[in-house]
C-alpha cells in the first residue's frame, strides 16, 4: 500500500441559510485520505458528516477550505474542468430505496453512468453492463428488471455497480449499510473490500456503527458539531481514544455480549444546535472533564503522534487519558 | 378459568397471525410462544420481516387490516389479578387494557404524538383519560413524567411542541406518555433503532432504571444483538414467523442452538475476530442469500435454503427442541451445534 495522499480536504466550511438562522454544517474540517485506503466519518446525526462528504465531492458548494484531489484543488476548476473530474469521483447512498430511480431498468441506471463516462454501444454496452453486475454478485439478467423487483442489499449493490460505471478514483460512501440488515451488511462490506483491493480503490466511508467503521476502515475521522474532535489510525483510536467524545462515543456502542463489563459514558443531553453552537470547546456542554477555559478556547486538531490527532486543551491530563485506557 | 403462574404477566402460545392478500396468505406470526415474567424484560430479535412488529401489535389488538389473529392465545394478567385472553377480547374491553395496563412506544415517535397539541397536553389527556384528577394534578403529574425520562426544564418543556424538539427528547416524551398510567407491561417495538448510539444508551439505561423503580415488565423489540445482551433477561429470535431459539441471554451468548443464531452473531463486524494478527482485515462470513417471504417459504426448515448445517432430514419442518436448560432451537441437529 502506498502512502501518498490522493485527496487532502483543509479548513472545510459550510454554512446553510434558513429562515431561522445560519447552520454551521461543517466548520474548518481538515482530513487526508491516503491512495488506496478506506478513511471512516464518524459522529452522532447532524455532526455534519454528508455534508463534508458531499463538499468533498463538490455536491454541494463549501464556504471555504481547500480540497486537493490528485494535486489538484478541486474549488478552483471551472465546472467544464471540474465535469472531467466528477467521473472520478463517485457516491453511494445510505438508502438503497429512493437512490435509484424506480422508473429505469437496471441497464438504463447503469448504462447513464457509462455514458457520461466513456460511452459504448450495442453488445459492447452489454457486456459491461453485465460484468458490473456480476462484479458486485448480481445475475446479468437483472439488467431487464427494475429497482423495486430487488431488496436492500440488491438494490445497494446496484448502486455500487452504477458507481463503478466510471471507474472512480475515490468514492464517498455514506452510510451505505446502514439500512441492511446484519446478514446482508456483511455480504456488502465483503464486496466492499473486495472491490478496493482488486481496483485499488480509495474512500471516505460515512458511518454511524462504530463497529463496522473499527472493521473496514483503516484511519477514522470524529466529528461533533461540524468539527473534528479526533482524528488517527483506527487502531490506535479504537485503543485508545484520547478526546472525550470518541470516549463517550466508542463506550455507548453497546457490545453483544451480556458478559462485557465496560464502564459506560452516558452523555447527558443532546447534541446543541448547530444555529447557536457552544463557545471555546463545541462539546464542553456534554464533557465531563469541561473547565472554564475551555468556553474561551477552540482547541486547535493537535498532533499527538503517528498521526493522531486531538483536540481537546486537556488532551494531556492524566485523567482523561486513563479514561480512555478503560475502555 | 385460566390459569397462570403467578410470576408470569404475559404467556404468548401457539399465536397465528395471518394477512390474507388476493387468495394469498401471509403467515407473518405462524404459532409463536412466549412467556414475560414480572419486572423482566423479553427481547424478540430478528431481520426485518421476521414478524416482531406483528407479534407487538397482535398483542395491542392494533393489527391494521387484513391483518387477523387467527389462533393461538394471549394470556395476560391484569393488575387487578385476572388473567384475560387478548386474542379473544371484545375490543370494548381491550380498550381497558390499551395504553392503560400495556402500553407502546416506536422507533418514530411521531406514531404515538399529535403535532398539534404541546406535549404536556397530550400527557394530561393521557392520565385524564384513565384517571379522574383534576387538570391542575394531571399537570403536576405530567411533570413529574417529563422529570422520570430526564427532559430538563419539564416546565417549561410541557408547553413545548413535539417538532420543537430533538429526535432523543421526543423518544423520552413517547416514553413519557406511555407510562404516564403506569402500565404493566410495556411493549417497545425498536425504540431506539434510529437514534445515534448516545442517545439510545440514555434511553436504555432510562428502561433499566424504570424496570427497576416500577417493576414494569418489557417487550423488548429489535434487530441488535448488542442491544439484546445489554437489556434483555430471556431472548426469543424469529426467523420467517417462527421463534427459532428461545433461550434466557446468557445462555444464547454463551451458545447458540440455531445455525440462524450462530450466523447473526458471526456476521456482525468484531475488529478483534475479524482483524488478523497485523490487522489485515479477514472477510466477514454472512449468512448467505435473503430471507425468504412469508408467502413462499421452502418447505421443511424455512432456513435450510441459508443453512450450512442442512442435512437430508431438513427437508421436513422441525418442531422447537429442548436444547440445553430453559432453551429451546428448532433445529434438527441442535446437540451438533
Ligand atoms: N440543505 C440544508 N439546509 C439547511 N441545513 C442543512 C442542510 N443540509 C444539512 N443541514 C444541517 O447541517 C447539519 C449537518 O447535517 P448533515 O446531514 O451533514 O449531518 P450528518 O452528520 O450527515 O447526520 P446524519 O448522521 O443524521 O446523516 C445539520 O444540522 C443539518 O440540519
Ligand atoms: N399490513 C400488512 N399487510 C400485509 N403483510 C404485512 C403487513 N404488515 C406486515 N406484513 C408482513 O408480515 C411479515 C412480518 O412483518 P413485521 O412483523 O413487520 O416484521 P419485522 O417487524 O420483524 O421487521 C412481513 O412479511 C410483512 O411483509
Ligand atoms: S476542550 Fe474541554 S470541553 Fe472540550 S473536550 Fe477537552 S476538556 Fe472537554
Ligand atoms: S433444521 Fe437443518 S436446515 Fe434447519 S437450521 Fe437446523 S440444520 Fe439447518
Ligand atoms: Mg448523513
Ligand atoms: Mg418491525
Amino acid at each position: 500500500m502506498s502512502t501518498e495522499t490522493l485527496l487532502s480536504v483543509q479548513g472545510l466550511t459550510k454554512q446553510f441559510q434558513t429562515r431561522s438562522g445560519t447552520v454551521r454544517a461543517v466548520d474548518g474540517v481538515s482530513f487526508d485520505v491516503k491512495r488506496g485506503t478506506i478513511v471512516g466519518l464518524v459522529g452522532e446525526s447532524g455532526s455534519g458528516k454528508t455534508t463534508a462528504g458531499r463538499c468533498t465531492l463538490r455536491l454541494v458548494e463549501p464556504n471555504e477550505g481547500r480540497i486537493v484531489f490528485d494535486g489538484v484543488d478541486l474549488r478552483t476548476l471551472p465546472e467544464r474542468e471540474m465535469r472531467a473530474y466528477r467521473s472520478r469521483l463517485q457516491i453511494i447512498f445510505q438508502d438503497p430505496y429512493s437512490s435509484l430511480n424506480p422508473r429505469l431498468r437496471i441497464d438504463q441506471i447503469i448504462g447513464e453512468a457509462l455514458d457520461i463516462h466513456r460511452p459504448v454501444k450495442g453488445s459492447a454496452r452489454r457486456d459491461r453492463i453485465a460484468e458490473l453486475l456480476e462484479r458486485v454478485g448480481l445475475n446479468p439478467d437483472a439488467a431487464r428488471r427494475f429497482p423495486h423487483e430487488f431488496s436492500g442489499g440488491q438494490r445497494q449493490r446496484i448502486g455500487i455497480a452504477r458507481a463503478l460505471a466510471v471507474e472512480p478514483d475515490f468514492i464517498v460512501a455514506d452510510e451505505p449499510v446502514s439500512a441492511l440488515d446484519v446478514s446482508v451488511q456483511a455480504q456488502v462490506l465483503n464486496l466492499i473490500q473486495d472491490l478496493q483491493q482488486s481496483f485499488g480503490l480509495t474512500m471516505l466511508f460515512i458511518a454511524h456503527d462504530l463497529s463496522v467503521v473499527e472493521y473496514l476502515c483503516d484511519e477514522v475521522v470524529v466529528m461533533y458539531l461540524g468539527r473534528v474532535m479526533e482524528r488517527g489510525p483506527s487502531r490506535e483510536i479504537y485503543a485508545m481514544p484520547r478526546h472525550p467524545y470518541t470516549q463517550a462515543l466508542l463506550s455507548a456502542a453497546p457490545i453483544p455480549d451480556p458478559a462485557a463489563s465496560r464502564q459506560r459514558i452516558v452523555l447527558k443531553g443532546d447534541i446543541p444546535s448547530p444555529m447557536n453552537p457552544p463557545s471555546g470547546c463545541v462539546f464542553r456542554t456534554r464533557c465531563r472533564y469541561a473547565v472554564e477555559a475551555c468556553a474561551e478556547i477552540v482547541p486547535p486538531l493537535e498532533d499527538i503522534g503517528s498521526d493522531h490527532h486531538v483536540a481537546c486543551i486537556r488532551q494531556g491530563d492524566s485523567e482523561v487519558i486513563s479514561q480512555g485506557l478503560t475502555l | 378459568m385460566t390459569v397462570l403462574p403467578d410470576d408470569i404477566v404475559l404467556k404468548v402460545s401457539d399465536l397465528q397471525t395471518h394477512f390474507e392478500l388476493g387468495g394469498r396468505v401471509a403467515k407473518s406470526v405462524d404459532g409463536v410462544s412466549f412467556d414475560v415474567r414480572r419486572g423482566e424484560t423479553v427481547a424478540v430479535v430478528g431481520e426485518s420481516g421476521s414478524g416482531k412488529s406483528v407479534t407487538s401489535l397482535s398483542i395491542m389488538r392494533l393489527l391494521s387490516s387484513p391483518g387477523r389473529i387467527v389462533g393461538g392465545s394471549i394470556l395476560y394478567r391484569t393488575s387487578q389479578g385476572q388473567i384475560v385472553d387478548i386474542a379473544a377480547l371484545p375490543e370494548r374491553k381491550m380498550r381497558a387494557i390499551r395504553g392503560r395496563e400495556i402500553a407502546m412506544i416506536f422507533q418514530e415517535p411521531m406514531t404515538s404524538l399529535n403535532p398539534l397539541y404541546t406535549v404536556g397536553d397530550q400527557i394530561m389527556e393521557m392520565i385524564r383519560l384513565h384517571e379522574p384528577v383534576s387538570a391542575a394534578e394531571a399537570r403536576q403529574r405530567a411533570k413529574k413524567m417529563l422529570d422520570l425520562v430526564e427532559i430538563p426544564a419539564a416546565d417549561r418543556r410541557l408547553d413545548e411542541y413535539p417538532h420543537q424538539m430533538s429526535g432523543g427528547m421526543r423518544q423520552r416524551v413517547m416514553i413519557a406518555l406511555a407510562l404516564s398510567c403506569n402500565p404493566n407491561l410495556l411493549i417497545a417495538d425498536e425504540p431506539t433503532t434510529a437514534l445515534d448510539v448516545t442517545i439510545q444508551a440514555q434511553i436504555l439505561d432510562l428502561l433499566r432504571r424504570l424496570q427497576r423503580e416500577i417493576g414494569m415488565s418489557i417487550l423488548f423489540i429489535t434487530h441488535n444483538l448488542g442491544v439484546v445482551a445489554e437489556i434483555a433477561h430471556d431472548v426469543v429470535v424469529m426467523y420467517t414467523g417462527r421463534v427459532v431459539e428461545k433461550s434466557p441471554v446468557s445462555g444464547l451468548f454463551a451458545h447458540q442452538k440455531h445455525p440462524y443464531t450462530r450466523g447473526l452473531l458471526a456476521c456482525i463486524p468484531n475488529a478483534s475476530r475479524d482483524r488478523g494478527a497485523a490487522g489485515e482485515r479477514l472477510r466477514l462470513n454472512p449468512i448467505p442469500g435473503n430471507v425468504p417471504s412469508v408467502t413462499a417459504l421452502p418447505p421443511g426448515c424455512s432456513f435450510a435454503p441459508r443453512c450450512s448445517y442442512r442435512i437430508p432430514h431438513c427437508d421436513e419442518a422441525p418442531p422447537l427442541m429442548t436444547a440445553g436448560p430453559s432453551h429451546l432451537s428448532r433445529c434438527w441437529r441442535h446437540e451438533a451445534l
